[in-house]
């Protein structure tokens, strides 16, 4: 396979390195532009399987708030994004709510958990 | 009328407030209070409910809420007493406090000091000039995070952000998330004003169309917005004819600056700096009122909490310092000003026997941004004190430099200190 280049920002920290990533097919040779280690992680799985974090909000019953905020616990691959958010959209949680608590387990296969990322006291 | 007597009283329980108030604690004030004009603590952290908080202070990715509970935790550990839904009338130069709320009426509190933490508002579609109609669907972009992410309302179907702040950028890729079409986002300026991350992660990954160097010169509709009119500017941001475009839309959102939130302070007799918004301060972020501290965005507006939390920690732990007696007033004032390509430095005056004690950090803007390797050069009457490498600077992004004991000797006497901004030949 032939040898290329790809130019990426790495999004772990707010720094924002500018990467050129030199790599074949999905198999990285090469990371230059980075300050620090995470970088090199942050190139390797950008260029085999582009991974993000889920933010979003679920609806709640008889809550302090009508919503609370959810993450999923780590990063999922990017194309299962929309329909995680199409699971999470049937979510309705039932107040009070804890800190971390899980509302959806192992979504859509990826092994990741969806989990508050707050407590939500009832009303 | 209600009357309470604090060591310490801290005005906004966002990032700024609740540091503040645990140091202060920390730093043996007995009764520390904050007041909170909502009905819980937290801030605007509560509504930013991404990732990306955290990095420096924790070393993990954590959202908005997380971030805050951390510190909403801490302060009840340490028995910082809370005021909620409680909004401040009136603060004299005296530290009397003049608030209102639904249980006690009017309240006033007397503190020893106060800390200032209210925080910044964004800039509003007033303060732009956009001209047109008043019709619904013109909001800041935070206003939107507030409805979308806490109260669960979606304020329209078909967005145009002005401006790329980070604030813009999130909900850009929020608004999609629920649905939403982000038909466009336009900046004025020819680079985005955010993180470059916010750009790979919340327009880049959703194909969000990003126009620079463009603008919104006319909003069509009577009762609802229908269109936004957007035109190419020149480098003086003036408008090109001949590049117009028309824009179906419902729903205009603002990502256009952050202002600190001063309208207390200037009550209380603190002078603020035209170039910030916000009061001028010392190392110990006390401003000209004695006893009055301010702390976080209500000084400048930072680009990580992480960083308001490290100011709101200065700021609580002198102001306790100050309510238990045990700092004394120095006369020794050294002016920091702001050289070449400088905007402006935080603090604005420090006194040099605190240095001789503790590093102390300047902060500052730059005018202009240089894509190369710069000097950032803190000198003393003209004498170098500490010079720093940085690979580029722009606007958008703070910068600290650290002066350490060891620096001292070079500031003792000096009657001015200055920051400037030097490109490596």
């Amino acid at each position: 396979m032939a040898e290329e280049t790809t130019k990426l920002i790495c999004i772990t920290c707010p720094v924002g390195c500018e990467l050129t990533v030199t790599h074949e097919g999905k198999k990285v040779l090469k990371v230059e532009g980075n300050q620090c280690k995470l970088g090199i992680e942050y190139a390797k799985q950008e260029i085999s399987e582009p991974r993000r974090m889920i933010i979003t909000t679920v609806r709640v019953k008889g809550g302090f708030h009508p919503l609370v905020p959810v993450r999923s616990a780590e990063p999922v691959p990017k194309e299962k994004i929309f329909p995680i958010l199409k699971e999470l959209r049937k979510v309705e949680l039932e107040a009070p709510i804890e800190m971390h608590q899980v509302v959806l387990e192992n979504a859509l296969g990826t092994g990741v958990d969806v989990v508050t990322s707050r407590s939500l006291p009832a009303s | 009328m209600f009357e309470k007597q604090y060591d310490v009283a801290v005005i906004g329980s966002g990032p700024g407030g609740l540091a503040a108030a645990i140091a202060a604690k920390e730093a043996g004030a007995q009764d520390v209070v904050v007041i909170e004009r909502d009905v819980e603590l937290g801030g605007i952290l509560l509504q930013c409910i991404h990732n990306g908080f955290g990095s420096v202070i924790f070393k993990e990715d954590l959202t908005g809420p997380e971030y805050a509970y951390r510190f909403i935790d801490q302060a009840r550990e340490v028995g910082v007493e809370a005021m909620m839904d409680t909004f401040v009338l009136d603060l004299t130069p005296h530290r009397e406090i003049y608030a209102i709320n639904k249980r006690d009426g009017m309240v006033k509190i007397n503190a020893r000091a106060v800390v200032l933490a209210m925080g910044c508002r964004e800039r509003p579609r007033g303060a732009l000039a956009i001209p047109g109609f008043r019709p619904a669907g013109i909001y800041t972009a935070g206003t939107a995070q507030r409805l979308v992410n806490i109260e669960g309302y979606m304020p329209g179907e078909r967005f145009v952000i002005l401006g790329s702040g980070d604030i813009g950028m999130i909900m850009a890729r929020r608004l999609t998330f629920e649905g939403a079409k982000v038909e466009r986002m336009l900046e004025i300026l020819p680079y985005i004003s955010g993180l470059k991350r916010n750009y790979v992660q919340c327009v880049l990954d959703y194909n969000i169309p990003l126009q620079l160097q463009r603008t919104v010169i006319d909003i069509k509709g009577r009762n609802r917005v229908e269109a936004v009119v957007s035109a190419q500017v020149d480098e003086h941001w003036q408008p090109i004819p001949g590049t117009e475009e028309t824009i179906p839309c419902d729903t205009l959102l603002l990502s256009v600056g952050l202002i600190p939130e001063n309208e207390l302070s200037k009550k209380a007799g603190v002078e603020l700096n035209p170039l910030t918004g916000g009061p001028y301060v010392d190392d110990t972020m006390q401003t000209n009122v004695p006893g009055i501290f301010a702390a976080g965005n209500v000084v400048h507006v930072y680009d990580l909490v992480d960083w308001v939390t490290k100011a709101g920690l200065l700021a609580g732990r002198h102001a306790g310092e100050y309510a238990t007696q045990r700092r004394t007033e120095s006369d020794r004032k050294l002016r920091v000003v702001a050289g070449d390509n400088v905007h402006h430095v935080i603090p604005e005056v420090l006194d040099p026997s605190d240095l001789e004690r503790e590093p102390l950090e300047l902060q500052f803007r730059v005018r202009r941004p240089v894509e190369a390797p710069v000097w950032v050069k803190v000198e003393a009457d003209g004498e170098l004190v500490k010079r720093k490498t940085e690979r580029y600077v722009r606007p958008s992004e703070m910068i600290m430099v650290k002066l350490s004991p060891k620096d001292y000797d070079k500031v003792a006497g000096a009657k001015k200190l200055s920051v400037r901004v030097e490109e490596k030949g």
